[in-house]
């Protein structure tokens, strides 16, 4: 039986059938990671032994017949920025060294309950700061496409180990993108729930107002069970929604007949990568021959929306960032001679160059004195971007985009530039200023066999339209199945 | 937007960050660059535009002040959580002095 070719739903459905053990499949998977990661490098940490002490447990419970989770056995990737108890959680920064999660986030205690058995932790951009994993302190993760080329960003570690089935489930989270871009460039599917839809409690925090925690997977129907699993309201979240959480296998089915989807004319602009464009206005036609209706819209502020986030998502972070002071965790510098040394040296030590940027903006742009031409101005322009979706939704019930405006682009060719790398979230970033839900869904290839990703965002709380989209696109195009070279 | 290699120092302090002499002349280049960008955001007439304050329509939300105790099972026990500690001194949290 080859485990790591089958999808969540499929392992899930055959444990508990007792057609094969979850620790054959934890072993499958974990050497599947033993041969492909250290040309992949998706991981921080593997937790081998307690991945396979996990998946004994279910299945011992299975054995006595005890009732399990809708994941049992399945096994799953989380980002290296969410909290499991007793394990190391490091941001991929050094300033989190040595430190370890005293608790489960939610997302992670809900999944445990679901039966899923945790395979490691994955790569990111330091604090979830980066387009291309480039960021990480640790290592780059390469795309399994081409291993010349970066995986997206931040969540490139969970992206690369889905990709190239060393996990058939990730978590990731997003806050600009960093889902979906990944996902788009990996060829896999990345879903970004609404904001408030998943609870963030746990996660350790970057921009408080955008940040949101959403899954990988090979296909729709595993996207809606991790989504499933993990939705629903947390008192410990106070952003977390009070709202019912739908069936969303349901939507899988639901016919996309009559189905307005609005092709925005500001993402389409001239010098994106016609191979981009052509597969992306390819698969809307896809989405048509099942009966969806696609219209022009217009989202005006479009490019108002990059400025924006580079205002709100420094500032918030660098908020969120004032905790990491050497005190209570984390690297404290050896070179201090008072108070105010040892917090200005620590930090000045433990942060990597990206996070020590996106800090300076954030506190520049909240500092005295310019806080109204910055911040304020950015939140009112963040009204207008909201606008333009609201007014959008009014005509359509879909919006369809490119997830990028490139596939994947070599290692170091942006690392140079802040600006040239901030410009690969153009495309993404509107929906988390408005909170709203985002899936990529793979859509075709370019002639260097590179994964190109069709972006498809919904009114706030309607996954389940974007689910059942990608579900029907699935059925005649299968680009979610191909795997990459290095993985079959 | 130009920013001066003094900006960057003063920031710098706000945000509790030691940075080298060779960090202090790249930030203030790219630091310059990148608000130069935002800047794009002055075209737009905002007066009656209300800032964004939250994307769903939330209120406060309140619970019952209890105090609780953590523990493993919670939030993790006290000793989980100095354990995090660079420095400790028994069930404290080590740091220099603060009153010169």
């Amino acid at each position: 039986m080859n485990f790591t070719s089958l999808t969540a739903t499929e392992i899930a459905r055959k444990i508990k059938a007792k057609e094969f053990k979850a620790e054959a499949v934890a072993i499958a998977y974990l050497d599947r990671i033993k041969a492909l990661d250290p040309t992949i490098k998706a991981f921080n940490e593997v937790f081998t032994d307690r991945t396979l002490q996990q998946a004994r447990m279910i299945d011992a419970r299975i054995a006595k017949g005890e009732s399990t989770g809708p994941l049992a056995g399945v096994p799953i990737a989380i980002k290296d920025n969410m909290l499991i108890r007793g394990e190391h959680c490091t941001c991929s920064s050094k300033i989190l060294e040595g430190f370890r999660g005293t608790y489960d986030s939610t997302v992670v205690r809900k999944l445990r309950a679901a039966g899923a058995v945790f395979l490691g932790r994955t790569n990111l951009d330091e604090f979830a700061m980066g387009s291309s994993t480039e960021n990480s302190a640790f290592h780059t993760t390469r795309n399994p496409w081409d291993v010349s080329r970066i995986p997206g960003g931040s969540s490139g570690g969970s992206a690369a180990a889905v990709a190239s089935r060393m996990a058939p489930l990730a978590l990731g989270s997003d806050t600009g993108g960093s889902i979906r871009q990944p996902a788009a460039l990996c060829g896999i599917l990345g879903l970004k729930p609404t904001y408030g839809r998943v609870s963030r409690f746990g996660l350790i925090a970057f921009a408080s107002s955008l940040d949101q925690i959403g899954g990988f997977a090979t296909t729709a129907e595993d996207t809606a069970l991790l989504l499933q699993v993990i939705a629903g309201h947390d008192d410990r979240d106070s952003t977390s929604v009070n709202y019912p959480v739908p069936d969303y296998s349901v939507f899988l089915q639901k016919s996309l007949k009559g189905l307005r989807i609005g092709l925005p004319k500001e993402y389409f602009i001239s010098g994106m990568d016609p191979e981009v464009e052509k597969a992306v206005r390819q698969a809307v036609k896809v989405l048509e021959s099942f009966g969806a209706v696609a219209q022009p819209v217009s989202l005006p502020h479009t490019d108002h929306g990059l400025a924006v986030y580079y205002v709100l998502a420094p500032s918030e972070a660098s908020s969120n960032l004032s905790r990491f002071d050497g005190i209570r965790y984390g690297h404290r510098t050896k070179e201090a001679k008072n108070l105010l040394e040892l917090y200005e040296k620590s930090r000045g030590e433990g942060f990597g160059p990206e996070v020590k940027r996106r800090i300076m903006i954030g506190t520049y742009a909240l500092s005295s004195g310019y806080y109204d031409a910055y911040y304020s101005k950015a939140q009112k322009v963040r009204t207008l971007v909201k606008q333009d979706f609201d007014a959008a939704f009014k005509e359509v019930d879909l919006i369809a985009t490119p997830t990028s405006p490139s596939t994947a682009f070599k290692i170091g060719e942006k690392a140079a530039d802040p600006m040239q790398m901030y410009l690969s979230d153009i495309f993404t970033i509107s929906c988390n200023l408005a909170g709203l839900p985002g899936l990529n869904l793979p859509c075709g290839f370019s002639k260097d066999k590179l994964p190109i990703g069709l972006q498809l965002l919904g009114r706030p709380f309607e996954e389940g339209t974007l689910l059942s989209a990608a579900h029907h696109y699935e059925q005649t195009q299968q680009f979610n199945k191909e795997t990459p070279r290095i993985a079959v | 937007m130009s920013i001066t290699k003094q900006d960057v120092e003063h920031v710098a302090r706000l945000a509790r960050l030691s940075l080298s002499e060779e960090e202090k002349e790249r930030y203030t280049a790219q630091l310059g660059q990148i608000l130069g960008y935002v800047e794009k955001l002055s075209q737009l007439n905002t007066d009656h535009i209300p800032p964004t304050s939250h994307v769903l329509p939330l209120s406060n939300v309140w619970r019952e002040d209890k105090v609780e105790l953590s523990t493993a099972e919670t939030l993790g026990s006290p000793e989980d959580i100095l354990s995090n500690a660079p420095d400790r001194e028994g069930t404290l949290f080590k740091v220099k002095k603060v009153i010169e």
